[in-house]
C-alpha cells in the first residue's frame, strides 16, 4: 500500500548503518587513489624534490590518515550520505528562515561543466567572457528585483555580507569624516543574529528593539534609540516571524534624518519577489542569501553566497573588483575609490552565482513573482491548517495574514503536556521530516518556525500537517513515546555529557582516542 | 491586481490554478493579493521587473548556458601556470560524487539524529586535518583562508588579551587587505619585512618589533611566493619569548612532505583547503580552516562550530553534537566572538573524501610530484637569458617567481605571447610588488606533465628574444 | 542515586478558593476553614511526583513527617527517608524552616517544595543558595520566579534535573507580599533573596548561527561596561538583582543583595538604605540611578527597591536612569513593556517612554517603561 493515503503516515525509517569513523576502517597498505608522478627525466634531472630540501623542514612521520581502498571510501562516504536528511528527499518546510526549496538539477549539471570548474579566476579577461558575463547579467537581474543600483558577489554568505555593508557604512561615514562620532547600529532582535554579531565584529556598538506587543518592530523606539551616533539600522522585513513591516520607509525615513544608513538583510526575500522592494523602502544597501531564494544549494551548511547591493551614491564603497562590460566586452573593475577592499578571495562564491543565474533565467519576472505568490499562498495555507492542531499557538497579528513564514508557539502543548518543541522535533524525524525551533532570542517560547516555500505540493503540505497533527495527538495520548523519540531516525537523541567539558571533548578522532586512553572518559 | 495565468512551472507544484483555488477557499481568501493585505500600496511595487523572458523548456536553458560558458577557455583546453591563491590540482572522481550527493548537496541545518551522516562527514573531515596539521582541533570550515587568517589574529589578540599583530609581508596582498579590513579599530598590523635572497622573514626586523602589546606574529609558510621559510621554530619561539601567539598560514598539499607548523612551534594553523579536492570554479572552490591545540583558552575562541563525538541515549552508537556551543569566556576588549554563518560546509566534507583516498602515501605523492615539477620549471626558466630568478636561495613549493626585467620585457608582454602558444603564463606581479621588477609568480602541480613546462621554457624563451 | 527532599506546606493555597488572599496567619487561616477550605497542596505535590514515577528506582525521598511529606509519599509507595522531628496538626513556617535547615544539612541532590511565596521564603531563609530547589506551584500568591508553571511540569523538570543532561541553574528572586498592606489595598513586595533553581535552557541543536552566552557571563560584562564608565564625583544608587549584584562584586563592596545601596568614587557611602536615607546622602552633586527589573512582572520600580521612591528618583532626574537587564530577562517579559509603581501616580505616568537597556558590554536595547 505504501503511505497510507488516508492519515498521510509513513512507517518511514531513515537508513541506519552504524557506520565506523573511517580510521577504524583502515587497513594499512590499502591505496584510495594514486597520485601522478613526476616524469623520469624531471627526476634525472632535479633528483627526488625532497634530498635537496633542509631535512629540517621535512615532514618525518607521516600524517597518520587512514588507508583504504578506492571503493571502500566511496561506500563509507555514500553511506554517510544516506544517513542524512537533504531538502531533496523530505518535506523541508521544517527549516523556517532557511528557504530550502529546490535546487534544479539542471543547476548542477550547469556547475559540473568544465567549461565552469577548470577555469582559474586569474586568467585574462578575454579568456573567461562567458562566466562574466553571468556575473553581470546576474547583477543586473538583482537590480530590477531589488531596485538598487550595482552588486557585488564577494561575500560568502548572508553573515558575511552583513560584515560588508557594515563595512561599507564604516567607509561612508570615515569619507564624511563623521566615523568616530557614529558608531552604534541599530538592529532589532528578530533579526539575524549576525546583524548584530557581524556589526560588532567592526567594533560598532548594537542596538536592539525590542518589538512591541504585536511583535512587530517599534518605529518610537527606533525614533528614541537613533542619535548623532547613529551610523545605520539593519534590518529584516518581513522579520522572522513572517509578518511585514508596513511603516518600513518611516523607519529608513527616521534613520536617514538622523544622518544614518539602512541596510536591508534580504534573507527573508523569498515571499517578496517583484511584489516589494528596497528601493521604495529607502534602503541603501542589501544583500540576498544565494543559497536561499535564489535556489543555490545549501551544501550542509555552505558553501552559500551574499549579494551584496548598494544605491549608486554608495557604490564606490563595494568590494573590489565588480564585473563591468564595454561594448560587449566584460572587464574587472578595480577602480572604486573608496571600496573597503577585500572580504573575500577573488570574485565570491561562483557556483552559487552560476545557479542563482540559470534560476532566474528559468523563471523570467513572471515566474520569480509566481514563487512569491505560491510561496506565500502555501504558508497561509500551512498556517490556517497548523492553527487547528491541538497545543499550537502563533503570537502576534492575530488575524492577519503572513508572508512566507509562521513562528509557532507549542508553549499550550508543552504546558499540557510536558512535550515542547525538542521533543517535537526528535519525534518528525521518526517521520522522515525536519522541524527547526528557530535561534535566538527565544521571546516566542517553545518555537518552530516553518517555511513552505514555492516548491512543495499541496499533498506534501498536507502531509508535513498530518504528522505534526500526530505528534501533537501522541503528546497528549502517550507522551511518553514523544519524549523518547526519535525512534526511527539514524540515531537516538544525542547526549551532552562531554561537549561541555574542556577534559572530555573531543572534535577530532585522535583527540577522542587520547581522552579515552588517558581514562578521561569512555569509549562509546 | 488580478492576473491570468499563463503557466505552471515544473519548479512551483501549486501553480496549477485549480490547486490555488482550493487551497484559498481552505484558508477563506480570494486571492493570493488577499494574502499581501499587510503590506501598504505605496510599498506595492506595481511594475514589471525588467528581466528577460524566462527559458521555460529545460533544454532552451541548457542551449543558452552552456553558449555563455562556451566563451570562457579553460586550464584543461590551455596550460595554465596561475596559481596565487587558487590552484589547479588533481581532483579525483570520488570527491565529485560525493559533494554531488543531494543528501549532502541539499543538506542543512538538521538534528545530529536525522543528519548524522553530514556531522560524522564533518567530524571526520576535522578529524582526518587533524592528522596531516598533527593538532587536536580543527573547525567547520569558514569562508576561505582570507577569513580564516582574519580570524586567527583576532582569536589570537583574545587569548593573550593585546592588540597588534606583526604580519609578514611577503602573504598574499587580498588576505593583508581583508586582514586590514577585519581588524582595523580591533588589533594593529605592522607588517615585517623578509630577506630578498631567501624569502624569510627578516627576523633581525622581528626582533625590533616584538612587545607586550604583540598577539601575535603571522606568517605563510610557503609564502605568497612559494618560497619555503625554514626559520619556523626560531620565529615561534621569538614569538613566545614575549607572551605572543606564533600564527602560520600553510598549504595542506603540501604537508605530506613538508613539516607541519604546529611540529615548529605554531599555535594557531590556517589557509585554504581547495587543494583537497575542489576545482578551481573561478575562485568558487575556497574554504578556510583553522587549528589549534586542544586547549580550553584556544578552543573557546573560535567562531565556527566544533563537531564533537558523543554517545546517544542508546549504549554503543556513535553520536555528535557541537563542542561548548555556548563559548562563555568574556574578554573586555573583544566585544563579539565574531559571528557564526552558513559558509563552505560541503567543501569540507569534499576535502576529508580526498585526504582518505590519499591516505598518508598519496599526500607524500603528491607533495613529492609538486616539488620535482616546480623544481624543474625553476630550473629551466632560470636558465634562460633575460630573466632572474627571485628569491634564488629560497627553496620553493609549488610557486616560485621570475623577473623578466634584465629582458626589459613586461610580464604583460611575455603573457601575451604565451597565450598565442594556448598557455596561461605566471601571475603578474609587476603592479602588486613593483620592487621584485617585471615579475610573474608561477604555480606547477602534480597535474603538470614534462612536456607542458618544456613547452611554457619555450614558450617564454621565445617570447623573451621577441 | 539521587537525593531528593520534598517539603509539603499542606495548608498552602487553602486561601485561593474561598476568596482569600494567602493563609499567614492564624486567624485567616482559621476563616479558611471555617469558609470550607481543604487542603490543596497535597494533591498537587502527588501531581508532580507522578512524574518522577519511572525514577523510583533511583531515587530517595528525604522528607518531613505527617503532613508534610510523608503521608503523601507513602501514599505513592514509596517509603521516604523521614526527617525525626515533631510537626503535628498546626503546621507553621518554623516547621518548614527546620526541614529545610535539616535537609541542607544531610545534603539533597534537589529540594522539592509545595507551597507559595511564604514557603519559599521560608525555605530561603535555611538554604540561601547553598541547596538547589524548585517550587510545586499551590499557594495563592506565587510572584517569586521559583516555581514550575504547573504541577506536573515541576515533577518533570526535577527528573531532567537530577538525571539528563546537566541543566542549568539560575538565581530566582523571592518575593512575598506584605499581607495587611494588601488586605488593606497597597501592593508592596519585598524581595528576599534568592534561591537557586534549575531550569531549562532553550534548544540549542542545529542551530546555524549565533551563539548564546552564559547568563552569569553577560551580567559580568554589564557589569563591566557599566563600571568602566562610571564617573568621577557622581554618585550611583544601586538597585537590588543578580545583575545590578555583579557591579558591587566587580567593586568589590560589600554589597546587600536585595537592599538599594548607594556608591560614589568606587567607594560604599551607604548599604541597604532606605527612602529617608537616601534624601540624606544625595546631596547637589550629580547621582544616576542604576535598576534592573525584579521579579517576573517586569516591575523596574516599586516591587523590591521601594526606598527608590518617586521623590528619589525626581531628584535624581529621569535621564539619569540607568537600566540593566540580559537579554534572557528582556525576553523573559515576552513582550510586555516594563512598569513602575513608585507610590506617585503623576511620577509614574513621567517615567513612561522609551530607554536604553544596558544588555551587554557595549549593547543596548531599546525597552518601553509603559504608562500606569
Amino acid at each position: 500500500m505504501g503511505m497510507d493515503p488516508n492519515t498521510r503516515l509513513r512507517k518511514f525509517h531513515q537508513a541506519k548503518w552504524d557506520e565506523p569513523i573511517i580510521f577504524e576502517l583502515s587497513q594499512p597498505g590499502e591505496r584510495g587513489v594514486l597520485m601522478p608522478t613526476a616524469d623520469s627525466l624531471i627526476e634525472e634531472e632535479v633528483g627526488d624534490g625532497l634530498s635537496a630540501l633542509p631535512p629540517d623542514i621535512l615532514r618525518r612521520e607521516p600524517p597518520a590518515l587512514p588507508e583504504l581502498g578506492q571503493m571502500q571510501v566511496l561506500k563509507h562516504f555514500l553511506r554517510l550520505s544516506q544517513e542524512n536528511l537533504g531538502a531533496d528527499l523530505n518535506v523541508d518546510v521544517g527549516q523556517g528562515t532557511c528557504t530550502m526549496k529546490y535546487s534544479p538539477k539542471i543547476n548542477e549539471q550547469f556547475a559540473r561543466s568544465p567549461k565552469f570548474t577548470e577555469v582559474h579566476p586569474l586568467q585574462p579577461e578575454e579568456s573567461v567572457q562567458g562566466i562574466l558575463q553571468i556575473i553581470h547579467e546576474l547583477d543586473l537581474f538583482l537590480r530590477e528585483i531589488s531596485g538598487l543600483d550595482r552588486f557585488s558577489f564577494q561575500p560568502g554568505g548572508g553573515s558575511h555580507a552583513i560584515l560588508g555593508m557594515a563595512s561599507m557604512v564604516r567607509a561612508y561615514h570615515e569619507a564624511r569624516k563623521e566615523a568616530d562620532q557614529r558608531d552604534e547600529i541599530i538592529t532589532t532582535i528578530f533579526s539575524h543574529p549576525s546583524d548584530y554579531s557581524a556589526a560588532s565584529v567592526l567594533g560598532y556598538k548594537v542596538i536592539n528593539l525590542y518589538p512591541d506587543n504585536d511583535g512587530m518592530p517599534d518605529l518610537e523606539a527606533l525614533q528614541a534609540a537613533v542619535s548623532p551616533r547613529t551610523a545605520a539600522l539593519f534590518i529584516t522585513n518581513p522579520e522572522d516571524t513572517g509578518i511585514y513591516n508596513a511603516r518600513i520607509a518611516e523607519f529608513t525615513r527616521t534613520v536617514h534624518e538622523a544622518g544614518g544608513l539602512c541596510g536591508y538583510d534580504q534573507a527573508n526575500a523569498n515571499g517578496i519577489l517583484g511584489i516589494t522592494r528596497a528601493r521604495e523602502a529607502g534602503f541603501d544597501l542589501c544583500f540576498f542569501n544565494l543559497h536561499k531564494t535564489f535556489s543555490s544549494p545549501h551544501g550542509c551548511g555552505g558553501p552559500g553566497s551574499g549579494a551584496l547591493g548598494a544605491t549608486e551614491a554608495l557604490r564606490e564603497f563595494l568590494p573590489v573588483p565588480l564585473v563591468e562590460v564595454d561594448g560587449g566586452r566584460y572587464f574587472l573593475d578595480y577602480d572604486l575609490p573608496n571600496t573597503i577592499g577585500k572580504i573575500r578571495s577573488f570574485y565570491g562564491v561562483m557556483p552559487a552565482v552560476l545557479k542563482a543565474y540559470s534560476w532566474i533565467m528559468a523563471l523570467g519576472a513572471e515566474g520569480l513573482e509566481e514563487a512569491a505568490r505560491v510561496a506565500v499562498l502555501n504558508n497561509n495555507y500551512l498556517f490556517r491548517k497548523v492553527l487547528g492542531i491541538r497545543g499550537a499557538t502563533a503570537p502576534y497579528a492575530e488575524g492577519h495574514h503572513r508572508i512566507e513564514q509562521v513562528r509557532y508557539s507549542w508553549e499550550t502543548l508543552f504546558n499540557e503536556t510536558g512535550v515542547g518543541t525538542w521533543d517535537i522535533t526528535c519525534r518528525l524525524a521518526d517521520f522522515g521530516m525536519h522541524m527547526w525551533s528557530s535561534h535566538h532570542p527565544f521571546i516566542v517560547p517553545e518555537p518552530m518556525t516553518l517555511e513552505p516555500t514555492e516548491s512543495y505540493s499541496k499533498a506534501e503540505l498536507d502531509e508535513y500537517v498530518a504528522v505534526l497533527q500526530q505528534v501533537s495527538k501522541e503528546a497528549y495520548e502517550n507522551p511518553e513515546l514523544v519524549k523518547t523519540a526519535p525512534h526511527r531516525s539514524v540515531t537516538h537523541r544525542p547526549g551532552h555529557d562531554t561537549l561541555d567539558d574542556p577534559e572530555k571533548w573531543a572534535v577530532t578522532w585522535r583527540s577522542y582516542v587520547k581522552k579515552c586512553a588517558q581514562g578521561k572518559r569512555d569509549r562509546i | 491586481m488580478s492576473r491570468n495565468k499563463t503557466r505552471v512551472h515544473p519548479y512551483i507544484p501549486n501553480s496549477v490554478p485549480e490547486v490555488q483555488r482550493e487551497m484559498l477557499a481552505e484558508i477563506g481568501a480570494a486571492s493570493i493579493d488577499e494574502l499581501y493585505q499587510d503590506i501598504p500600496e505605496h510599498l506595492r511595487f506595481r511594475g514589471t521587473m525588467n528581466l528577460p523572458e524566462p527559458l521555460v523548456a529545460e533544454n532552451d536553458l541548457k542551449r543558452h548556458v552552456l553558449k555563455v560558458l562556451a566563451r570562457n577557455s579553460t586550464c584543461e583546453e590551455k596550460v595554465s601556470f596561475l596559481g596565487g591563491g587558487c590552484w589547479q590540482h588533481f581532483v579525483p572522481a570520488v570527491c565529485d560524487e560525493i559533494q554531488g550527493r543531494s543528501e549532502f548537496l541539499t543538506g542543512y541545518a538538521g538534528e545530529p539524529f536525522e543528519d548524522h551522516g553530514r556531522f560524522q562527514a564533518l567530524f571526520e573531515y576535522e578529524s582526518l586535518m587533524a592528522e596531516l596539521l598533527d593538532m587536536d582541533v580543527v573547525n567547520v570550515p569558514t569562508y576561505d583562508w582570507l577569513q580564516a587568517a582574519s580570524t586567527s589574529i583576532r582569536m589570537a589578540a583574545r587569548i593573550t588579551g593585546r592588540s597588534e599583530a606583526l604580519v609578514s609581508d611577503t602573504i598574499a596582498p587580498d588576505r593583508l587587505s581583508a586582514i586590514r579590513n577585519y581588524c582595523r579599530g580591533i588589533v594593529k598590523i605592522t607588517l615585517v619585512s623578509h630577506c630578498p635572497d631567501t624569502g624569510r622573514l627578516d627576523l633581525e626586523h622581528l626582533r625590533g618589533l616584538l612587545s607586550e602589546d604583540v598577539a601575535c606574529v603571522y606568517f605563510e609558510n610557503p609564502s605568497y611566493f612559494g618560497c619555503i621559510d625554514d626559520q619556523g621554530q626560531a620565529i615561534s619561539d621569538l614569538a613566545h619569548d614575549i607572551g605572543a601567539l606564533s600564527v602560520v598560514g600553510a598549504d595542506p598539499i603540501s604537508l605530506g612532505v613538508l613539516k607541519p607548523p604546529s611540529q615548529y612551534g605554531a599555535d594557531i594553523v590556517c589557509g585554504d583547503i581547495q587543494p583537497l579536492g575542489m576545482h578551481m570554479q573561478f575562485g568558487g572552490g575556497q574554504a578556510g580552516f583553522i587549528a589549534t591545540r586542544d586547549e580550553e583558552r584556544f578552543v573557546m575562541e573560535y567562531p565556527s562550530r566544533l563537531f564533537g563525538i558523543e554517545t546517544t541515549s542508546e549504549p554503543g552508537e556513535y553520536g555528535f553534537g557541537d563542542v561548548t556551543y555556548d563559548r562563555t569566556s568574556f574578554a573586555h576588549r573583544e566585544k563579539a566572538k565574531e559571528f557564526i554563518g552558513t559558509a563552505t560546509a560541503l567543501w569540507g566534507i569534499t576535502a576529508g573524501v580526498y585526504l582518505a583516498l590519499a591516505g598518508p602515501q598519496g599526500m607524500k605523492e603528491v607533495g613529492q610530484t609538486i616539488l620535482q615539477n616546480s623544481l624543474y620549471a625553476r630550473k629551466k626558466i632560470s636558465e634562460l637569458q633575460g630573466v632572474q630568478i627571485r628569491f634564488p636561495k629560497a627553496h620553493c613549493f609549488k610557486e616560485f617567481v621570475a623577473d623578466f626585467g634584465p629582458s626589459g620585457k613586461p610580464v604583460g608582454t611575455i603573457n601575451e605571447h604565451l597565450m598565442r602558444e594556448g598557455i596561461f603564463g605566471g601571475l603578474d606581479l609587476s603592479g602588486s610588488f613593483p620592487a621584485l621588477g617585471s615579475a610573474a609568480l608561477f604555480c606547477v602541480t602534480e597535474i603538470h606533465k614534462k612536456e607542458d613546462i618544456d613547452a611554457l621554457v619555450g614558450a617564454v624563451g621565445k617570447a623573451l628574444e621577441a | 542515586m539521587k537525593n531528593l527532599g520534598l517539603i509539603i506546606n499542606p495548608i498552602a493555597g487553602m486561601g485561593g478558593k474561598v476568596g482569600l488572599k494567602g493563609t499567614d496567619g492564624e486567624e485567616t487561616l482559621q476563616r479558611a476553614r471555617s469558609l470550607g477550605a481543604t487542603p490543596e497542596s497535597p494533591r498537587r505535590a502527588a501531581e508532580a511526583l507522578q512524574a518522577l514515577a519511572g525514577r523510583s528506582e533511583d531515587l530517595r525521598f528525604v522528607t518531613a513527617p505527617e503532613s508534610m511529606g510523608e503521608e503523601v509519599l507513602m501514599g505513592l509507595g514509596r517509603a521516604p527517608e523521614v526527617l525525626d522531628m515533631e510537626v503535628g496538626s498546626r503546621t507553621a513556617a518554623r516547621h518548614t524552616m527546620y526541614a529545610a535547615a535539616r535537609m541542607r544539612d544531610r545534603g539533597v541532590d534537589l529540594l522539592l517544595f509545595a507551597g507559595g511565596d511564604g514557603t519559599a521564603r521560608d525555605i530561603l531563609a535555611q538554604v540561601q543558595d547553598q541547596v538547589v530547589c524548585l517550587g510545586i506551584p499551590t499557594g495563592v500568591k506565587m510572584h517569586s520566579a521559583v516555581f514550575a508553571v504547573n504541577p506536573s511540569r515541576a515533577g518533570e523538570l526535577a527528573g531532567q534535573y537530577l538525571f539528563e543532561e546537566p541543566l542549568r541553574t539560575r538565581a530566582a528572586e523571592v518575593m512575598d507580599i506584605d499581607e495587611t498592606a494588601l488586605r488593606e489595598g497597597h501592593v508592596h513586595a519585598r524581595l528576599f533573596g534568592y534561591l537557586t533553581i534549575p531550569y531549562r535552557r532553550g534548544h540549542v541543536q542545529g542551530l546555524k548561527a549565533g551563539s548564546t552566552e552564559e547568563e552569569t557571563t553577560i551580567q559580568k560584562a554589564i557589569a563591566a561596561g557599566i563600571v568602566e564608565n562610571m564617573d568621577a564625583g557622581t554618585t550611583y544608587i544601586i538597585g537590588p538583582g543578580t545583575t545590578t549584584a555583579e557591579i558591587m562584586k566587580l567593586l568589590m563592596l560589600d554589597f546587600s543583595l536585595v537592599g538599594v545601596d548607594l556608591v560614589r568614587d568606587g567607594t560604599l557611602l551607604g548599604r541597604d538604605l532606605s527612602e529617608t536615607d537616601l534624601l540624606a546622602l544625595l546631596g547637589e552633586e550629580p547621582a544616576s540611578i542604576i535598576v534592573t527589573p525584579v521579579g517576573g512582572q517586569g516591575y523596574l520600580f516599586g516591587r523590591g527597591n521601594q526606598p527608590i521612591s518617586a521623590r528619589v528618583i525626581r531628584k535624581v532626574g529621569r535621564d539619569r536612569i540607568m537600566i540593566v537587564a540580559t537579554p534572557n530577562k528582556l525576553s523573559s517579559l515576552r513582550g510586555e513593556p516594563l512598569r513602575v509603581d513608585s507610590g506617585d501616580a503623576v511620577t509614574d505616568r513621567w517615567l513612561a517612554g522609551y530607554y536604553r537597556v544596558v544588555s551587554g558590554y557595549r549593547d543596548r536595547s531599546v525597552y518601553r517603561i509603559a504608562e500606569g
